[in-house]
């Protein structure tokens, strides 16, 4: 017999997207210890990164999803307070005020929001589901704006254009008019001069302005980039092994165990290294959006959704600045960059995807 | 408008956008894919070569720097290997903090960081800096430990260039400093730049500078493994660096010793050379300085105290310190008299005390005020005579005098194996109507006679002109440089003397001024008292140089001024006369009569070169000291209107 303690914490958990998941985790563990240069003491605590991120995994998935939808509110409004506090009173690092010290450990509201905004305006639609009017997307749209105004303000430009994006998806998903979304398209485009005038900082526009042309500034910006395509390009079809990547060794390639990951792998594995990784994205990713589709409320599939969508935004644009067709921001590979927090972010938001999935509604919608 | 939702509706509308989702992701990987196909399939080519180019550099190996011996294989410069801390600012971030911290561990002189200062504003970026040289093992394992903590700071074994005498040989070894942008130009200019690649001195001074391309050696190459920061992983090939050239000077550094003790407190310059082969075996300039100052980047307090200073010990007075020669010309204006046939040996003439021309009732007098009698041409050398030179001079004239005297050298360089050599001037109206659009007057000509008006000449010209009175006729080049070793091969290459000129000089004529200067130095002489008692037949002619005006800066103080005005003590002499060994000329700055301060210097030179006699009396008495013994002093009255070349001669102070 097993006993109940036991057989009952997995009972929430998916299995095949838990497999892949792992898999995933496996690859990752073998890259940082190559991109950590060997060291066994980031292995360790990379490994226990992964266990603390598994665990939350665990926890969430047993948070029922009405459960989840009480804690959307207060939740979002702690998450805006606190991102009101960085402005106010945060710290700045590297020239960004994204903490906030807390005396005895200090923290990054914006992390939270990553799940907190998708959540709110999950629940907001759920709540209008009955009524939904063309209004309600100006206030969900409203409701997304407030955080990532003051996140993009810190500046955050990562971090605020992926919340955007997954309070975005939540909009799709929701039923937004292709009307209003080829509107915004265009108002969006015609507002890019502005933006890069007005709201883009300094570094950001030269990020951009590397993206077009790295070798203008081979020693500054641009050495990410150029380091970055080297190694990628110089892995070719097979790639150069495991622990064998001269660019990774060599410390040419900065930032080499977070944001930069990819070009690490890219370069040991090559082509079809790279044909793998996307494939257990994809599979991971289509996983994800099939529990969503089957999640019993409005709420559920909405959230779930919009996380799986952010988890292939997250994973396209890593990829895709690495490899230099997407300007340099700092978001991280999700699962395989080293990193506490963004790992367990992620993993969390699987947490939810199963816990929505395999929890039967109460109420029924 | 109000939507009443239909559930099942909405459920198909959710799933096919999460399908149309899904497809645009899918695409998207495609995207990413096909991007990935691109740079590891068809760009493979290139990104590989860039990969390879990254890992492997060419580190340049530099040589060794041939080590300068005397020629008793004395070290006067050699190398020591020692750590040195340097700073690459490119990427150690804040510099102010970063030196902050390390003087935590390592000790670091306000002197360190001027220096680090002056460094980084003449450096690049991506350069390395020192900011401590010479670490002590202790700091250099304290560094080690702590080497995390400082990125952008590197500890390196370096080469270190020093120059054990110090100040004794500053103005000939001279020293060696960082490669500034003026020595990189002409690196670059020379096609020299590639084998400097690696090397942070150049030669600036003195022999380190004028046989910088043997000393410096020829650089390697080292093909590294290197990461992004530049260090080498792991060598993959090595050509190895070829060490400079050894020299081998005929300067003995003893004598050099010897000579710069018995100047005492005096300034000043000597030069003796081996006249059987025009090797330099001592060249003096006091005061000097240390060299080892200047191997590092000196400090600018130190440098403006060194270039401020009065007693200028940065120039090099026997090379580039010009005196008008004085009464030390007499023996070569002899000389011109009896070739020329301007004077015969037996020729007397009366010394009234002065000299006129005709028709001028302006009187060139003689240094004593009565005059000498009569007086013929080897008494006119042992005693001195003004007035003999003045009419001689007169006789002769500009032309011919300038012309015959040029022969010994004076208007020319020496050619000494050493940069920056001035070449004094001896007059022609041709020179003077091209330097100051003025036609040569009569009066020029007589007091050229003795050496005074436009007449100038370095300590080293009176050497090398006394070289070819001893060597009857023949000047060698003077040479610092004996022998070298090739390091590569290991063979010894030779310098062989080098006959500049053989001047043709009547045997009689030669053996008449050889033994009027053999007279000055025994009693009657000029120079007697410095001649006292020598073993060995000691020839030389003293004289003085007049210092008439110095420049006047407000900063003098008065009773340093008179010091200064006084007149330059000179003395050229060889011995034995008979079979010269060595030939010296003595310049004391405002040591006033060449009798009794320059004389006694050539002498003890001679005495520990000849007796191998180290001085027992230290110095000649001192520039206060009174000095009263009767000496010549070139022409007494000078009217500054009609005589210009009161106004050359108020440059005079030790250099242009």
């Amino acid at each position: 017999m097993i006993p109940r303690i036991l057989s009952r914490p997995v009972s929430h958990l998916d299995g095949p997207l838990l497999g892949l998941l792992v898999m995933l985790l496996l690859t990752s563990t073998a890259v940082v210890f190559s991109a950590t240069g060997e060291s066994s003491e980031r292995l360790i605590s990379h490994l226990s990164n992964i266990g603390v991120a598994l665990m939350a995994m665990l926890l969430v998935s047993h948070i029922p999803p009405q459960r989840l939808m009480q804690f959307a509110l207060p939740v979002y409004i702690v998450g805006v307070l606190l991102l009101l506090g960085v402005t106010l009173f945060g710290i700045v690092v590297n020239g960004s005020r994204r903490w906030l010290e807390l005396g005895i450990t200090r923290i990054q509201p914006s992390e939270l929001m990553r799940l907190a905004a998708p959540m709110m305006l999950a629940w907001y639609f759920h709540y209008k589901q009955a009524t939904l009017r063309g209004r309600d997307f100006i206030v969900a749209a409203l409701l997304l704006a407030l955080p990532v105004g003051f996140i993009a303000k810190q500046p955050d430009l990562g971090t605020s254009l992926l919340i955007t994006a997954s309070g975005f998806y939540v909009l799709f998903l929701g039923g937004l008019s292709w009307k209003i979304i080829a509107g915004a398209a265009v108002a969006a485009g015609s507002a890019l001069p502005l933006v890069w005038n007005y709201l883009m900082h300094d570094y950001q526009r030269q990020r951009v302005l590397t993206l077009i042309d790295p070798a203008s500034d081979p020693l500054g910006a641009g050495y990410h980039i150029i380091q970055a395509t080297i190694a990628v390009g110089s892995g070719g079809v097979a790639g150069k092994g495991w622990l064998a990547g001269t660019q990774t060794h060599l410390d040419f390639l900065p930032e080499r165990s977070t944001d930069f990951i990819f070009a690490v792998f890219s370069e040991e594995f090559g082509l079809i290294g790279n044909l793998f990784l996307l494939l257990l994205y994809a599979a991971i990713i289509w996983r994800g959006l099939w529990l969503a589709a089957g999640a019993p409320s409005l709420f559920g599939r909405l959230l779930s959704g919009a996380i799986v969508l952010t988890f292939f935004t997250y994973a396209f644009v890593n990829m895709g600045m690495v490899s230099g067709i997407l300007p340099v921001v700092g978001v991280p590979l999700p699962l395989v960059s080293y990193g506490g927090t963004s790992m367990l972010t992620v993993m969390a938001g699987f947490g939810i995807v199963m816990g929505v999935a395999t929890h039967k509604m109460l109420v029924k919608t | 408008m109000l939507r009443l939702i239909n559930p099942e509706q909405e459920f198909l509308r959710y799933r096919r956008r999460l399908e149309i989702a899904g497809i645009i992701a899918a695409a998207l990987f495609i995207g990413l894919f096909s991007r990935f196909a691109w740079l590891q399939i068809a760009q493979f080519e290139h990104y590989h070569a860039l990969a390879e180019n990254n890992r492997i550099s060419l580190v340049p190996a530099p040589p060794s720097r041939g080590v300068i011996y005397d020629r008793q294989s004395m070290v006067l410069a050699h190398n020591y290997s020692a750590h040195t801390l340097e700073i690459t600012p490119s990427k150690s971030g804040k510099l102010d903090a970063t030196i902050n911290r390390l003087a935590e561990i390592v000790a670091i002189e306000a002197s360190d960081r001027k220096r680090f200062k002056k460094l980084l504003a003449e450096s690049k970026n991506f350069e390395s800096i020192p900011i401590r040289n010479l670490l002590t093992e202790e700091e250099a394992a304290r560094f080690a430990v702590n080497r995390y903590r400082f990125p952008g700071v590197e500890m390196k074994a370096r080469q270190f260039r020093q120059y054990p005498f110090g100040a004794s040989f500053s103005h000939v070894v001279g020293y060696i400093g960082r490669i500034g942008e003026k020595d990189q130009r002409r690196l670059v200019e020379a096609g020299l730049d590639t084998n400097y690649k690696g090397s942070d001195h150049i030669g600036k001074l003195g022999l380190e500078a004028s046989y910088e391309t043997w000393l410096h050696g020829r650089t390697g190459i080292e093909k590294v493994e290197t990461d992004s920061g530049g260090r080498a992983v792991r060598l993959l090939s090595r050509t190895a660096p070829v060490a400079g050239h050894n020299l081998y000077l005929h300067l003995d550094a003893k004598l050099q010793q010897v000579a710069e003790r018995v100047f005492g407190d005096y300034r000043g310059a000597l030069v003796a050379l081996d006249p059987r082969n025009g090797g330099v075996l001592a060249l003096v300039s006091k005061p000097g300085f240390d060299p080892n100052l200047f191997v590092d980047g000196i400090d600018s307090a130190t440098w403006k105290e060194l270039n401020d200073s009065l007693d200028r010990p940065l120039i090099n007075r026997a090379l580039r310190g010009i005196y008008p020669p004085g009464s030390t010309i007499k023996p070569f204006m002899g000389l011109a008299g009896l070739e020329l046939g301007v004077r015969k040996p037996g020729d007397t003439i009366s010394d009234p005390g002065y000299f006129a021309l005709p028709g001028s009732s302006h009187r060139y007098r003689d240094w004593k005020k009565d005059g000498h009698g009569m007086v013929d041409l080897k008494r006119s050398i042992t005693i001195s005579c003004d007035t003999y030179y003045y009419g001689l001079a007169q006789q002769m004239g500009i032309e011919r005098m300038s012309g015959f005297l040029s022969q010994f050298g004076f208007g020319k360089k020496s050619g000494v194996d050493l940069d920056g050599e001035l070449a004094g001037l001896m007059p022609t109206p041709a020179w003077k109507q091209k330097r100051f659009k003025q036609p040569w007057w009569p009066g020029e000509t007589v007091i050229a006679g003795i050496g005074q008006g436009y007449v100038l000449a370095t300590p080293m010209q009176l050497a090398v002109a006394t070289m070819a009175i001893a060597n009857d006729g023949v000047i060698y080049k003077p040479q610092l440089i004996r022998a070298w070793r090739d390091p590569a091969s290991g063979k010894m290459g030779y310098a062989a003397p080098q006959v500049m000129s053989r001047i043709k000089l009547t045997p009689e004529f030669l053996r008449l001024v050889k033994e009027a200067m053999i007279d000055v130095t025994l009693p009657g002489g000029t120079a007697s008292i410095a001649g006292a008692n020598t073993p060995y037949q000691f020839a030389g002619k003293t004289g003085t140089a007049q210092v008439v005006g110095i420049k006047q800066g407000a900063k003098y103080v008065e009773s340093q001024v008179s010091a200064r005005n006084r007149d330059h003590a000179l003395f050229i002499a060889f011995a034995p006369a008979d079979n010269p060994k060595i030939v010296v000329a003595v310049m004391v700055e405002n040591g006033g009569h060449g009798g009794s301060t320059a004389a006694p210097v050539a002498r003890k030179v001679i005495d520990y070169w000849l007796l191998g006699k180290l001085p027992t009396v230290l110095a000649p008495p001192g520039p206060d000291a009174v000095v009263d013994e009767v000496e010549d002093s070139g022409p007494a009255e000078e009217t500054p209107a009609d005589n210009p070349a009161s106004t050359a001669a108020s440059t005079i102070g030790t250099q242009q």
